[in-house]
C-alpha cells in the first residue's frame, strides 16, 4: 500500500493549479481529482490533460467516489461561501480538509507554529488563515517563544496582479482574520495587520514587515536566534522565504523585514503571497500522511 | 479663468492630513480650539481622524495621543454649522471603523484607494452609502496614471455608490494642465450629480494654481488645510485660498479674517516643524512620492546616516504608493549596508 494520501483539490483557478502542479512533486500526498463549476473552465482542462480525474458539478460530482478512489484529503481553493457545505459532506466522508479560504470553521494553521499539534489530534478541519498571515505570523511566533508579546502587527505588501477578486470584494476579511491569527497562533496578546496592494510593473515581490511590541524589554540575542531558526523551518516548504532586514530593535519594538519569491509553478514568482499558500496548505497534508504513515494518528476507519 | 460666482465647498484636512506633520499627536483641546474656529469662519466640512484614516493607529504609521472616537466624540458635538469628514484606507480600517464613525456623528466618509486599485473599496462604500452618508471615492496618487485609468477607477467607486469622487495628488507632483485634463475628463464622463473633488499637496508650489485649476475645469470640492498643516509641504493653505478666492468672486462662504486668524493663531504655534517646501518635501513632490514619507524618511536620514532625499528618489523610482511606511525604514537599512554604514 502507497503511503501517499490521495487528493481531491476544489478549485481549479489560480490557487488550485499551483497546488496541483506542487502536489505533483509531493512524497505524500498524490493529485487525484479536480473539481470546478465550470466545464469550460481552463484550470479543469488543464488537470484532465495532466492525467487528473475531474467534475464540473462541485463536490457533489464526485462525492460518490471518494471511498472507490480512497481519497482522504480536500484542499477547498474556492470561496469562504462554499466552503462550510464542503467540508462538511467531506468530512462525513473520512476526508480531512485543508481550507485555504477565509473561513475559517476549523482552526488556523500555520506549520511550523502549531502544525505538529493539529496533526497528532487529527483535525478534521484546518485553515490556512491568509497570505498575509502564512507569511508573517511564524515571525510574530518567533519573538512571542522567547518572551510575551504585548502588541503584534503585520503589514503584507503585495503586487496588485497577486490579488483576486474574491480578496479585493471583501478585503475587511482579510485585516480581520490575519489579525485574529496573529494572536491565537501568533501569541501577541492584541494584533492588527494592515494590507497594501500596489500596482508597479514590473510586480513587486510580496514584501512583509512584523512589529513586535515585547512586554519587557526585548532579550535581542535570544529573538534574533528565535527569528533567524524559524525562517529556516518556513524555508523548509517555501525556499524563496527571506530575511531582508532585522530583527531590529527600538526600546521594546522588534521589527523584521522579510520578502517572498514563490517557485513559480503555475504563479509567477512576484506572487509570493499565493506560493505561501499553497505551499503551507501541502506542507499541512503532507504532515497528516506524515504522522498516518508513522501511526501517530489512525485515519478514519474505511470499510 | 473666470471663477465668478462658482460655488465651491471648501474642506480643511488640518486635523487629518495635519496630523501627520504632528505625528498624530494633536491634543482634545487642540482639535477642539481649531474645529471650532473653522466652524466660526464658515469652513463647512472639517476632517478628524488619525492621518492615514480611521484604524490608523499602529506602530507603522504611529499610535495617536488619541483614538479616533475620542477625536471625533471631542469634536462632532462642538460644532455649529460645519459637517465633520473622516477618512477610511480599506485594508488599514474596516467597515467596522466606519460604523463606528458614523455613531459618533460624521456625516461625510471618505474612502481612499490607490488610484489604480479601487475595486477594493466597494464594501467600505456600500456601506458608507447604504447609510445614507456623503460617500466620498478618493482616488490617491492619481498622478500616476493617465486621465483615462482615473476615470475607469472613478466609475467603479461610483457604481459602489460614491456621490463625489476625488482625484488626490498625493505626492503634490501635479502640475495645473495635468489639473485641468483630469478634473475635466471626470466632469465630462462621470453622473451630472456626482460631484467631484481635488486634494492637492505644496510640494512643488502648485497647491492654489491647481485648486484654481481644478475648480475651472468642473470640481466643486476643494481640500485644504488652515495654515497648510498636512504632509509635506503641506496641502493648499485654506486662508490663502480663500483670499484668492475672494479676489476672484468665487462664492466661497468663508470669513477672510477670521480663518486668517485660526490659521496664525492657532495653528502656527503647535507647527513642530515650518511646514515649508524645504529640499526634502520638494523630492516628494519632484519624484512623485507619498507626502506623508517625509517624516519617516527624516528619521530614517537620523538613524542610519542616508540622505531623506535619496530615500525618497529611491522610493519614487520603485513605485510604492501609500500606506508603504514600513519600506523607508526597510530600504534605508539596506542602503546603509550597502555603503557599509551598518
Amino acid at each position: 500500500m502507497s503511503k501517499k494520501l490521495r487528493a481531491v483539490i476544489i478549485g481549479p483557478g489560480n490557487i488550485g493549479t499551483d497546488l496541483l502542479m506542487k502536489m505533483q512533486r509531493s512524497d505524500w500526498i498524490e493529485p487525484v481529482w479536480m473539481v470546478g463549476i465550470d466545464p469550460e473552465s481552463e484550470g479543469l482542462k488543464r488537470a484532465e490533460s495532466m492525467g487528473i480525474k475531474t467534475s464540473s458539478t462541485g463536490i457533489d460530482g464526485m462525492l460518490d467516489q471518494v471511498i472507490a478512489d480512497d481519497i482522504r484529503v480536500a484542499f477547498d481553493a474556492t470561496s469562504a461561501y462554499v466552503h462550510a457545505e464542503n467540508s462538511r459532506k467531506l468530512n462525513e466522508l473520512g476526508v480531512i480538509m485543508v481550507d485555504l479560504t477565509p473561513a475559517a470553521i476549523g482552526p488556523f494553521c500555520v506549520p511550523p507554529v502549531n502544525l505538529k499539534q493539529h496533526a497528532s489530534q487529527l483535525e478534521m478541519n484546518v485553515n490556512m488563515v491568509t497570505c498575509g498571515g502564512q507569511a508573517t505570523i511564524p515571525m510574530v511566533a518567533a519573538v512571542s517563544q522567547v518572551q510575551d508579546v504585548e502588541y503584534g502587527e503585520i503589514v503584507a505588501t503585495v503586487s496588485s496582479r497577486s490579488i483576486g477578486p474574491g480578496t479585493r470584494q471583501n478585503i475587511d476579511e482579510f485585516t480581520r482574520t490575519t489579525a485574529g491569527a496573529v494572536e491565537a497562533v501568533g501569541g501577541a496578546d492584541r494584533g492588527k495587520a494592515i494590507i497594501i496592494v500596489n500596482p508597479a510593473e514590473p510586480p513587486l515581490m510580496m514584501r512583509d514587515t512584523i512589529h513586535c511590541l515585547t512586554k519587557e524589554a526585548p532579550d535581542q540575542e535570544a529573538i534574533t536566534a528565535s527569528v533567524k531558526n524559524m525562517v529556516k523551518e518556513v524555508q523548509k516548504y517555501v525556499p524563496g522565504y527571506k530575511l531582508v532586514n532585522g530583527p531590529i530593535f527600538d526600546g521594546n519594538k522588534v521589527s523584521v523585514f522579510m520578502e517572498v519569491e514563490g517557485l513559480g509553478d503555475f504563479l509567477p514568482k512576484y506572487a509570493g503571497n499565493l506560493d505561501i499558500m499553497t505551499a503551507a496548505g501541502l506542507r499541512t497534508a503532507e504532515m497528516f500522511a506524515e504522522e498516518a504513515h508513522n501511526g501517530t494518528i489512525t485515519l478514519p476507519a474505511r470499510g | 479663468m473666470d471663477l465668478t460666482g462658482k460655488k465651491v465647498t471648501l474642506h480643511d484636512m488640518s486635523l487629518r492630513d495635519g496630523m501627520h506633520a504632528k505625528q498624530h499627536q494633536l491634543s482634545l483641546e487642540q482639535m477642539v480650539a481649531i474645529s471650532t474656529g473653522l466652524d466660526e469662519a464658515g469652513i463647512p466640512l472639517i476632517e478628524v481622524t488619525h492621518g492615514d484614516g480611521l484604524g490608523g493607529a499602529s506602530l507603522n504609521y504611529g499610535f495617536p495621543a488619541h483614538t479616533d472616537e475620542e477625536y471625533l466624540n471631542a469634536v462632532v458635538p462642538k460644532m455649529k454649522n460645519a459637517k465633520i469628514s473622516a477618512l477610511l484606507l480599506p485594508g488599514i480600517g474596516t467597515v467596522d471603523h466606519l460604523k463606528m464613525a458614523r455613531d459618533c456623528g460624521v456625516n461625510t466618509i471618505r474612502v481612499a484607494t490607490h488610484c489604480t486599485e479601487a475595486d477594493v473599496s466597494e464594501q467600505h462604500i456600500g456601506m458608507a452609502a447604504k447609510m445614507e452618508m456623503d460617500t466620498v471615492g478618493f482616488l490617491m496618487m492619481a498622478h500616476m496614471v493617465s486621465p483615462e485609468k482615473v476615470l475607469e477607477q472613478a466609475k467603479l467607486m461610483e457604481s459602489y455608490g460614491a456621490n463625489c469622487i476625488y482625484c488626490t495628488d498625493s505626492a503634490g507632483y501635479m502640475l495645473p494642465d495635468e489639473v485641468t485634463e483630469k478634473i475635466g475628463l471626470l466632469r465630462a464622463e462621470l453622473n451630472a450629480n456626482t460631484e467631484i473633488g481635488f486634494h492637492g499637496h505644496h510640494n512643488m508650489g502648485m497647491a492654489i494654481a491647481n485648486s484654481l485649476a481644478a475648480m475651472d475645469a468642473g470640481a466643486n470640492r476643494i481640500d485644504g488645510s488652515v495654515a497648510g498643516l498636512g504632509a509635506g509641504a503641506g496641502n493648499t493653505p485654506l486662508e490663502v485660498f480663500v483670499a484668492v478666492l475672494d479676489r476672484m468672486q468665487a462664492n466661497h462662504g468663508v470669513d477672510l479674517y477670521k480663518i486668517m486668524d485660526v490659521a496664525e493663531d492657532l495653528v502656527v504655534p503647535l507647527m513642530d516643524q515650518p511646514i515649508r517646501v524645504d529640499r526634502d518635501a520638494l523630492t516628494l513632490g519632484y519624484a512623485g512620492v507619498y507626502s506623508s514619507f517625509l517624516l519617516f524618511a527624516q528619521r530614517a536620514e537620523a538613524k542610519y546616516g542616508i540622505q531623506a532625499r535619496d530615500i525618497l528618489v529611491e522610493l519614487g523610482r520603485r513605485g510604492t504608493v501609500g500606506g508603504q511606511e514600513d519600506m523607508i525604514e526597510d530600504l534605508a537599512l539596506t542602503m546603509a549596508k550597502d555603503k557599509g554604514l551598518i
